[in-house]
Parts: structure tokens; C-alpha cells; sequence
């Protein structure tokens, strides 16, 4: 089973609670845990997993042929990235800005262009424990976090149970993320702005038709707009973890709540079959 | 005309707070909400709206059953993985064209889409430009291109020489459309191991794009000795620290109430977001 863990507003708990279910059921079945946050990797930090490969992550990119180019300016008009400009007799090439979508090379009448990779990241992976770790990392500077995730993902192996640490937003890399997932985890807290971040990342799982559970992280009295939202909306929560300072201070020291506080095992072990129970039944 | 960008790396630090804060305290400036994918700095500024406009972002293609021949050159070419049985899905197309080139009967449309608005709209505190993207569509950075320039004609309009911008977290395509060209960034880190290491990133971020970079510590009395280690790598790397909030339950009552910890009077984190927006001033030049 492959579940994600999202979460609309940044900072409300995702790679707390991916970390804790990851080491609650490390033990007992195979885990891989796909740290799809490459903007931001943290589950490294608090799993602290040795890594034994690392693999760049690279696209395609156009790369001219100045002898064959006649600077007709095909490749500038088809590009809709704006990644090639033809300025007279030069020709222009923006790698940052590229996808990868080889429609200049493919298209050029001069057959001038030819594609070459160009980092844009890198993936480790390893083992932190009994729990096989993967992480994307994208490099500074370059604007493209999706092709980043996708490399991470294609680590997913079928016959394992895979937790996947998503990044913040609704956009274009929340989708790559959790894309393809069984269950999405959604991780609030209870403030206007939890709320409403909450309400745009369940309409992403809506498009993506991925079934969703929320859990409400630093749960205090005012949980109640939340809750409100969630039983309208017919998504169950299925998880509340207190405000606590002792929490806080364990999660500023880089340590995960399950090791410092093993009362919560438990919780994160039922909140996992409970997970497998909704995906069964089709909820 | 100054910018003035308030960033994170990491996301949940208080950039929001922190903005509807400093909105308060500054005056004849435009406010702007960068994070196009999550905006909430409405909720805290309760704007009024005064135009709202369509974001034409990139391109989508979309296949016509009725003329499609099977022959499935499109979904061999595309890179994107978007092509599945004859259809495409509007989430995963990136708008490349590559299909519609392709297609040799012509059954690919192609269209650029409304995937989005922005909005200038008029707050207590002063013009406000933000913007909503479609969930899970692509070109957050275009639109953050769009927002700010928007920003930047209306401040030249109304006179107005301050424009202070509540940026996406992360690294990536908006925080890049965010920064390019801003006059400082103010970081706002948290202490912890999460934090740090994210603030890093964004700090690397920054010195690539050749951005001048302050930063502030909020919550900084939740782990001290955090807070020193993110002061010391600051002082290392010649960062200035421009203030230090404390922990302070004001700041989520405050919120709760849709305000900002600024309407608290002498509560702990207003005293200290005040000094640091008189530190602020004179990176202003003001």
C-alpha cells in the first residue's frame, strides 16, 4: 500500500507523522519511506538513515548544432517554456527554464538539435534502520521540483508499504507527489490558515480521486472548525495529536515523537490498519 | 520603489503572521501574497475586492475522441505520462504541444486556459495584490511574475514606494519568481533541526539570485539552544539578525479571531516584531 502524507500549509506536522507511522510499523513489515519534499527534504533528519547510493536526477535539454542551424527560429516559436530565444545569428538556450518536452528537437526542419541532460537534482537512498529511505533533493537554483519527485517515486517498490512525505501547496509538485497513492493523509492544524490549506489540499485529492483522512496536529479546544468542515465534507479524521510543549521541544531536537514518546506507537500502528481497512473497503 | 520579500525555506515559521504584522506597522505600501498555491494572508487582512482578473497560464491539450484514428503517436511522445487510452489529463499535461504537432488527423486541441485569478483588492491597511491558482495546476511561478507586477504598476500609481510580499515556502518556481529582483529578503526561520536546515537552502538560494538577506528567529524561546546555533551560522555567514519573536499564545488567539498579534497591545510578539520593523526601516532606507 502506498500512502501519502500532505498537507496544504507548510509546518503543521507531515514528516512528524510520516516519520512516527514509518517507525511505528518498521518493525513488523518492510517500510520505504520516498521523501518527496525536494524542495525542503527533513525526513533524513530525524530518520538519520545512511545512504549507499546517490544518482542525479537530470533532464533533457536542447543543445545546438550551430553548423546545421540555419537560425530559422522554429524551436523559439514551438517552445511554450520560453527556454530557447534566436536572436539573429545566436541562438539562446535557458536550461533552468526547460521541461524536457523535446518538442524543439523533435520539430527542428534543420535536425540542428540534439537533447542532453542537465542536473537538476539528485536521489539517495539507503536504509535508516529496517526502514529503506529514499530522498529527492533539489539543487539550488533550479526551478523544476516535479521531475525531481517523479525520479524519487520510481523507487516505489510494489510488494512493500511505502509512506511518502509530500511538499506544502496544491500545485504541480503536491499532485507529482501524491499521485498514484492508495491513501492521502491530510496533516492540519486547527487555525483559520490550517483550515483554509486544508480545504485546497483535499481538492486536489478530489481531482486526483485519491481518498483522504485528516489529522489534526497541535489539537487544542478550537479544533472544532475543523472537525466541523471534516464531518460536512464526509472525511473522517482520524487522527488528533495535542498541543504540547514537550512534543515541540522533541521535534526541535530532530527527534521522532514515536521514539521519544513510545505511548504513541500504538496510535500510529492502529491509525495504519485503520488506513488499510478504508483502501479495502473502497471508501 | 523598495521590495521587501518575506521568505522561509521551511513552511509554517510565521511568514504569514509575521507579513500581517508588518502591515500593520508600515505605511504607504502595497501588500502582495506570493504563495499563489496557499495564500492566507487574507485572512488576516479581510481585503475588499476591487478587480479581479483571469490568469491565462500555459497551454493544455486535449484529444477530439471523434476524429482520433487510435494510432497512439501521442502518447509514445509525451514525457509527461499525461496520455493514457486516448485521453489526456488536463492535471499531468504541461502544455508542451508536443501531441498537437504530432497528431497527423488534427484530433489534439490545444488552448490556453484560465487556470487562475488575481485580485487588487483594498484592505485597512492598504492596497493588497493576490492571486488564487487552480489546485494542482502548473505555472505558480508565471502567475507570482504576474501578481508582482501588478504590484509594481499600482504602487507607481498611488504614489506608494514600499512593496512587502508574503513568498511561497520551499525552493523552487515560485520562491525563484518571488525573489528575482527583490531588494531584500527577510527569512524567517524557527528553531529547530528542520528549520535550520531549511533556512540554509533558502539562504543559498538567495545568494544565488545575488538577493541581499536578513533573518528572523520566530519562537525563538522554544528551543535556545537552537536559536544560538541559527545565530551563530548566521554570524558566520555575515547575516544580520533583524529580530527575535518569542513564543507567544497571542499570535494563535489573535488569529483565531482573523487579527494579527499586533492589534495585542504590548503583547510579547508584538514588542519584538515592532523593533524589528524599526530595524527593517533602516535597511529600507527610511
Amino acid at each position: 500500500m502506498k500512502v501519502a502524507v500532505a498537507s496544504g500549509k507548510g509546518g503543521t506536522g507531515k514528516t512528524t507523522v510520516a516519520v512516527s507511522l514509518a517507525l511505528a510499523l518498521g518493525g513488523s513489515v518492510p517500510i520505504q519511506f520516498l521523501d518527496c519534499d525536494v524542495e525542503e527534504p527533513n525526513g533524513h533528519l530525524f530518520l538519520k538513515p545512511v545512504y549507499t547510493r546517490e544518482e542525479e536526477v537530470t533532464l533533457l535539454v536542447p543543445e545546438i548544432d550551430e553548423n546545421k542551424c540555419n537560425y530559422c527560429g522554429t524551436c523559439a516559436k514551438i517552445c511554450n517554456f520560453n527556454a530557447i530565444a534566436v536572436a539573429g545569428r545566436k541562438v539562446l538556450v535557458f536550461p533552468e527554464l526547460c521541461h524536457g518536452c523535446g518538442a524543439c528537437s523533435r520539430f527542428c526542419p534543420e535536425g540542428a538539435i540534439r537533447e542532453v541532460p542537465f542536473r537538476i537534482g539528485v536521489v539517495a537512498s539507503g536504509r535508516a534502520g529496517s526502514i529503506e529511505m529514499v530522498e529527492g533533493r533539489l539543487d539550488i537554483g533550479k526551478p523544476l521540483a516535479p521531475p525531481v519527485i517523479k525520479a524519487v517515486k520510481k523507487h516505489a517498490q510494489p510488494d512493500k508499504d511505502v509512506i511518502i512525505d509530500a511538499p506544502p501547496g496544491t500545485s504541480c509538485p503536491v499532485v507529482a507527489a501524491i499521485n498514484g497513492s492508495d491513501f492521502c493523509l491530510l496533516v492540519t492544524e486547527p487555525t483559520p490558515f490550517g483550515l483554509y490549506d486544508l480545504k485546497l489540499a483535499v481538492e486536489v485529492t478530489r481531482e486526483l480521486g485519491i481518498p483522504c483522512g485528516v489529522i489534526i496536529n497541535r489539537s487544542t479546544s478550537t479544533d472544532g472548525d475543523v472537525e466541523k468542515y471534516c464531518y460536512q465534507e464526509g472525511i473522517p479524521v482520524v487522527l488528533k495529536i495535542p498541543f504540547d510543549q514537550r512534543y515541540a521541544a522533541c521535534y526541535a531536537q530532530g527527534h521522532p515523537l514515536v521514539l521519544k514518546f513510545p505511548e504513541w506507537i500504538p496510535a500510529f500502528k492502529e491509525l495504519w490498519q485503520r488506513i488499510v481497512g478504508m483502501v479495502k473497503k473502497g471508501v | 520603489m523598495f521590495e521587501l520579500l518575506v521568505i522561509s525555506g521551511k513552511g509554517g515559521t510565521g511568514k504569514t503572521s509575521l507579513v500581517g504584522a508588518l502591515a500593520m506597522l508600515a505605511k504607504n505600501k502595497v501588500l502582495v501574497d506570493c504563495d499563489v498555491d496557499a495564500p492566507d494572508l487574507h485572512l488576516l487582512l479581510h481585503p475588499e475586492e476591487e478587480s479581479s482578473n483571469e490568469f491565462w497560464g500555459g497551454y493544455k491539450a486535449s484529444i477530439n475522441i471523434e476524429r482520433c484514428t487510435r494510432c497512439g503517436l501521442c502518447e509514445e511522445a509525451c514525457r509527461f505520462e499525461a496520455i493514457k487510452d486516448f485521453r489526456i489529463h488536463p492535471v499531468f499535461c504541461e502544455g508542451c504541444g508536443v501531441c498537437f504537432r504530432l497528431c497527423p488527423v488534427g484530433a489534439v486541441e490545444f488552448k490556453q486556459l484560465a487556470v487562475g485569478y488575481w485580485y487588487i483588492s483594498r484592505t485597512n491597511f492598504g492596497p493588497l495584490v493576490h492571486a488564487r491558482l487552480g489546485v494542482g495546476e502548473e505555472n505558480s511561478g508565471k502567475l507570482v511574475t504576474v501578481v508582482r507586477q501588478a504590484a509594481r504598476n499600482l504602487a507607481r500609481e498611488r504614489g506608494l514606494n514600499l512593496i512587502i510580499i508574503d513568498g511561497p515556502p520551499g525552493i523552487g518556481c515560485p520562491v525563484i519568481s518571488s525573489l528575482t529582483g527583490v531588494s531584500l529578503a527577510l527569512v524567517v526561520t524557527e528553531p529547530t533541526v528542520a528549520g535550520k536546515h531549511d533556512l540554509e537552502r533558502v539562504i543559498n538560494l538567495a545568494r544565488h539570485f545575488r538577493v541581499p538577506t536578513v533573518i528572523a528567529i520566530n519562537k525563538f524561546d522554544l528551543a535556545l539552544e537552537k536559536s544560538e546555533e541559527i545565530e551563530k551560522y548566521c554570524a558566520q555567514q555575515g547575516l544580520e539578525i533583524v529580530g527575535k519573536i518569542p513564543f507567544d499564545e497571542e499570535v494563535n488567539r489573535a488569529l483565531s479571531r482573523g487579527q494579527s498579534f499586533l492589534t495585542v497591545k504590548h503583547s510579547k510578539a508584538a514588542c519584538a516584531v515592532t523593533s524589528l520593523w524599526e530595524k527593517l526601516q533602516v535597511r529600507l532606507g527610511s
